[in-house]
């Protein structure tokens, strides 16, 4: 059974994101950019499964720039075998990413899809279910935990009020919450041998997908700042000062 | 226009997200339709059918319901979509889970998590873990949308709409409920509590949360936690504060032995008063705290609950 992993390249976590001043996004320029936390438990988790014999090969996607590829190359030194990048400059859309990515499941005929379940940039938790929904297949979103079977997949979920265990069908798609692994640091022969595993490139328009933006941003503005207030030095004025202003 | 809005609830409550979805549903100014999927869910029918705002309520009541699986939702709203110029579902595990997949069948771009209605058709959403908030113009047709419930007021039970039973969609077969694991306390509920009292990976153990439960007892508040304290296996996940765990906005929000990384206050920064217990100067928690405590927490707990018993708090 083969694998697909959808990848993201977005800004780094530990990054202090900061507006730009016109108000048509964030700084982007000489800001560091690496994979997407979540997609990273992804590729790890496909990884796994491959060491464990259970699934063949795992196939890393990323829609984006060309330096998508670097993140793509990431998730090889980890351990997937290949990587496709589509290439579009800008904004996707969740929708168009799902529609690009149901074209490529169409092809390649993965068993299972395990996405991360959210983008640290757009914060949008859509992909994963969208491209089950296209493909009219099952999902198990927020992943905690996952073991393989037969013809199905036994998933733990994070849910508001503790873990669910969903069963769903293959193919199906999965989406990955915190809990579900530590993804590894690949090591330096395994960074050299991936690269020389191959990437293929397309367009959207290989895949007949307009990934023309629908939603129109009108602007991307700070959020409303908060002052940090006293620090004190006691147990006392701590639960005084509370108190005084009404919040005890 | 008439807007459809998922219900979120156990089958015997109805919860506090759905009557906040239903105040940012009516400010689209449209008629709102509230859907109850689920199984022996008369009760939760009725509730809904008091919150004020509310014209009709739909009731699938069926053992396909009995859990909120997300391929058997999608089918059920998908059926009744052809009706409704809008959808909504609240941003819980839930609503997260469902309303892409019925976004991406009726092909219209899902606009996450709202936190403001400026105009029918447009609404702000923060993005990069609340460091930025976008303005984002729906396109003409069917609107999709999830709401970040800590934003918007619950509409009151003060109302009366009729309750219509409808029939169950079909199965598509492909997931299937197993079984569920949730936390039982006896404490308010974490995204409604006035008062949430959390703790982080200072706390070192999850023995050591026994301590924070002692102050959470006092105020009635719900207990959180940082992810550290969620990944070092000291509580359950449900517990999680943050850009990817509950966003909470109580009007008190205690944070102890919590650094303040940006992904935690993404999901606290709203709360009304911030008060932080950390023995670290420099935590950046303090940054935005309104009160803050430079102490080591294993003295200042103990401290703190005697001085609360001492002043009747």
């Amino acid at each position: 059974m083969k694998v697909l992993v959808p990848v993201k390249r977005v800004i780094d976590y530990n990054v202090k994101v900061r507006v730009k001043a016109d108000q048509t996004g964030v700084d982007l320029a000489n800001v560091k950019m690496s994979m997407n936390p979540f997609d990273e438990i992804a590729v790890e988790e496909a990884v796994r499964l491959k060491e464990k014999g259970k699934v063949g090969e795992v196939i890393v996607v990323s829609i984006g720039p060309a330096q998508a590829s670097e993140t793509i190359r990431t998730a090889l030194a980890m351990g997937a075998d290949r990587g496709i990048l589509v290439k579009v400059e800008g904004e996707v859309e969740p929708l168009a990413v799902a529609k690009i990515l149901k074209a490529i499941c169409d092809a390649e005929q993965p068993g299972l899809v395990i996405a991360g379940k959210q983008a640290i940039d757009d914060d949008s938790n859509q992909t994963g279910q969208m491209l089950a929904a296209l493909l009219g297949w099952g999902q198990a979103t927020f992943a905690h935990q996952l073991e393989l079977e037969e013809t199905s997949a036994k998933v733990e979920r994070e849910i508001d009020g503790g873990l669910q265990t969903v069963e769903v069908k293959f193919p199906a798609v999965i989406t990955t919450d915190l809990r579900l692994n530590e993804p590894r640091y690949a090591s330096l022969p395994n960074i050299m041998k991936a690269k020389k595993k191959p990437i293929e490139e397309k367009t959207p328009a290989d895949y007949g997908v307009d990934s023309t933006l629908r939603l129109k941003v009108l602007k991307v503005s700070e959020p409303p700042k908060r002052q940090g207030g006293v620090k004190v030095k006691t147990v006392a004025e701590f639960v005084a000062k509370l108190h005084e202003i009404g919040a005890l | 226009m008439t807007a459809l809005v998922v219900a979120e609830h156990d089958n015997k409550a109805l919860k506090d997200a759905t009557a906040k979805t239903v105040t940012a549903a009516a400010q689209l100014g449209s008629l709102v339709h509230v859907l109850v999927a689920g199984l022996n869910c008369g009760a939760v029918a009725e509730a809904a059918a008091k919150l004020a705002g509310v014209e009709k309520v739909l009731v699938a009541d069926d053992p396909l319901y009995a859990q909120m699986v997300a391929e058997t939702m999608e089918a059920l709203i998908l059926s009744l979509a052809g009706k409704y110029d809008a959808i909504l579902a609240p941003a819980t595990a839930n609503g997260k889970n469902i309303l892409p997949r019925v976004a991406a069948k009726l092909d219209v771009p899902q606009i996450s998590e709202i936190v403001k209605v400026v105009s029918p058709d447009t609404f702000e959403r923060p993005i990069y873990a609340g460091n930025a908030i976008q303005t984002v113009q729906a396109p003409a047709g069917k609107k999709v949308i999830s709401v970040r419930t800590t934003a918007f007021k619950a509409a009151e039970a003060t109302g009366s709409a009729a309750i219509e039973k409808i029939a169950a969609a079909s199965d598509p077969g492909t997931a299937k409920f197993i079984g569920e694991e949730l936390s039982k306390s006896e404490r308010p509920d974490l995204t409604s509590a006035k008062i949430v009292v959390s703790g982080g990976r200072g706390l070192q153990s999850g023995e050591n949360f026994k301590l924070l439960e002692k102050i959470a007892d006092k105020l009635h508040a719900a207990l959180g936690a940082s992810r550290a304290a969620v990944d070092a296996g000291f509580v359950p996940n449900d517990f999680q504060v943050g850009q990817t765990g509950k966003v909470v906005a109580p009007d008190l929000y205690i944070a102890v032995g919590i650094s303040g990384a940006i992904q935690h206050l993404a999901g606290m920064k709203d709360s009304k008063v911030i008060a932080a217990i950390n023995k670290d100067e420099e935590a950046p928690i303090f940054q935005i705290a309104d009160v803050g405590l430079v102490a080591d927490l294993f003295k200042a707990i103990p401290e703190m609950v005697e001085e609360l018993n001492r002043l009747g708090l």
